[in-house]
């Protein structure tokens, strides 16, 4: 562009100009300033028990899509549930982080076995995990029942076999596994969520 | 019908703000540090809420992770060790925006839009018209918001201003398993305070009290004290905080002068232009020239 002296100093006073006008408070206000949208508008919205500890707060669990047939569900935020008793909302940190739990790429997602001897992981079905764990618990409690104690006494105890069951469970759920449990005639058997 | 969800009461170096006709519920959030745990639910409810993720840090031997506020981390918990008389205390403070009703960032800040306060109190910036100065950060007398590396523009704390305007309170207060944090109008919490206040003067803390600096016209985010009295045990907490000297003056007195200077140069050229006219070059003057040029 080529500017000569003259046109110089015209676009030099038109600029002083303008921002002078500006400076004195005759810019025109800034049309809008709008918080961050809330993110959760018309999420699909999961009643849940968080996973970790055996207080088993109530959590919300937030996913994107309506459920229609075509929308796929990914979850996008984890809350506190403000009507459950036990929490009334409220979460520990980890809790509050739930959401990365979720996402993590180390979380366990299918049954895996690592054979003795072996390092290494190997995944398998959920069939095989289940026959796998039956057979395993029959052959030892074949081997090692206990009918009756030395002065002959009927005790039906399996002593060789534990039984940890998970937290956040209800109590129908905690019912059965008592049941599981103590008909095998397994003694130690506890659970986080202390049933 | 406004164009926002929440009244905008004050613009970032807007001179003359549009006038407001409502006015709505002033809310703050007390922090009872006397029942804080420094669990860091709040730290995680944070950046769960706001999609941030710090990096993950390495132990300094104490219990703060991170160190310090972060553009990531728009709160942290920080924790002083006070020995005093063969006594320990252990002092846990949530740091983060106070959301002065007299913003240092706001005042500092030279470009229009980019931070707001709400008629609730709430201090937002806006990132869009954010030009990544930092004189926000000169201007906060709690060395609040930070710069981000990636897109270099300055954030803090919301107050989830996203959630406040449906009516929800902030992500972290809502974590909190304590109670430490609570929420709701500025009269409410300050009641609220007072019931705190008098249950820890019956423990024997007599010098409880309320920390709502009066320096910056009162904050949205108040503390409720043991030791109401020296208030930097917390990490610093500055006793009686002011905006920087430099950012009062510069935008205070020196702005108008400024502008009212650039205002007579603009006037005293278009009067000079039209009694003098322009600088005309008569063809004698300009050939005289020519010819000297040549010689």
């Amino acid at each position: 562009m080529q500017v000569d002296r003259r046109q110089f100093f015209k676009i030099c006073a038109s600029g002083l100009g303008g921002s002078s006008i500006a400076m004195m408070g005759f810019s025109p206000t800034v049309a809008l300033a709008e918080v961050r949208n809330f993110k959760l508008a018309h999420a699909s919205e999961t009643r849940n028990t968080c996973p970790y500890c055996s207080v088993s707060c109530g959590v919300l669990i937030y996913s994107m899509g309506d459920r229609a047939k075509n929308a796929h569900s990914s979850i996008i935020h984890i809350e506190g549930d403000p009507d459950h008793p036990v929490n009334r909302g409220t979460l520990c940190p980890k809790g509050a982080a739930l959401l990365d739990f979720v996402h993590s790429p180390n979380r366990l997602k299918y049954p895996e076995v690592r054979e003795a001897g072996s390092s290494e992981w190997k995944r398998i079905s959920w069939d095989e995990a289940f026959s796998r764990v039956a057979k395993l618990m029959k052959a030892d409690r074949d081997a090692n029942f206990i009918a009756k104690n030395a002065d002959g006494v009927p005790v039906n105890r399996w002593l060789s076999t534990g039984f940890l069951a998970a937290s956040a469970s209800s109590n129908e759920s905690g019912y059965i596994t008592h049941k599981l449990v103590r008909s095998l005639g397994i003694i130690a058997f506890d659970n986080q969520a202390r049933v | 019908m406004a164009l926002q969800s929440l009244d905008i009461k004050n613009r970032s170096a807007t001179t003359t703000p549009t006038p407001q006709a409502r006015s709505t519920v002033e809310v703050a959030k007390l922090i009872d540090v006397s029942t804080c745990i420094g669990c860091k639910a709040c730290q995680a409810a944070c950046m769960e809420w706001n999609d941030i993720r710090d990096e993950v840090g390495s132990c300094s031997g104490v219990y703060d992770n991170p160190t310090n506020l972060t553009e990531n981390s728009w709160t942290v918990m920080r924790f002083s060790e006070i020995e005093e008389q063969g006594k320990l205390e252990w002092l846990i403070r949530k740091d983060g925006c106070m959301h002065c009703a007299d913003p240092g960032c706001l005042k500092a800040c030279p470009s229009p839009g980019a931070i707001v306060q709400y008629a609730n109190g709430i201090v937002d910036f806006h990132e869009e018209n954010c030009i990544g100065c930092g004189y926000c950060i000169t201007g906060c007398p709690f060395d609040v918001p930070r710069i981000s590396k990636k897109d270099n523009k300055a954030y803090k704390c919301t107050l989830c201003s996203d959630r406040v305007a449906v009516n929800q309170g902030p992500a972290c207060v809502k974590a909190c398993p304590t109670g430490a944090l609570q929420f709701g109008s500025k009269e409410d919490m300050k009641d609220y305070a007072q019931e705190r206040i008098a249950d820890l003067k019956e423990r024997g803390f007599d010098k409880a009290g309320l920390y709502d600096p009066p320096g910056v016209g009162g904050t949205h985010v108040m503390y409720v004290l043991h030791h109401a009295d020296r208030p930097q045990l917390y990490s610093g907490l500055p006793q009686d905080p002011q905006i920087s000297p430099l950012v009062a003056i510069w935008k205070g007195a020196t702005k108008p002068l400024a502008a009212l200077a650039l205002g007579l140069v603009a006037l005293g050229s278009l009067f000079h232009y039209v009694i003098k006219g322009p600088n005309e070059v008569s063809k004698e003057t300009e050939a005289e020239v020519e010819k000297e040029d040549a010689a």
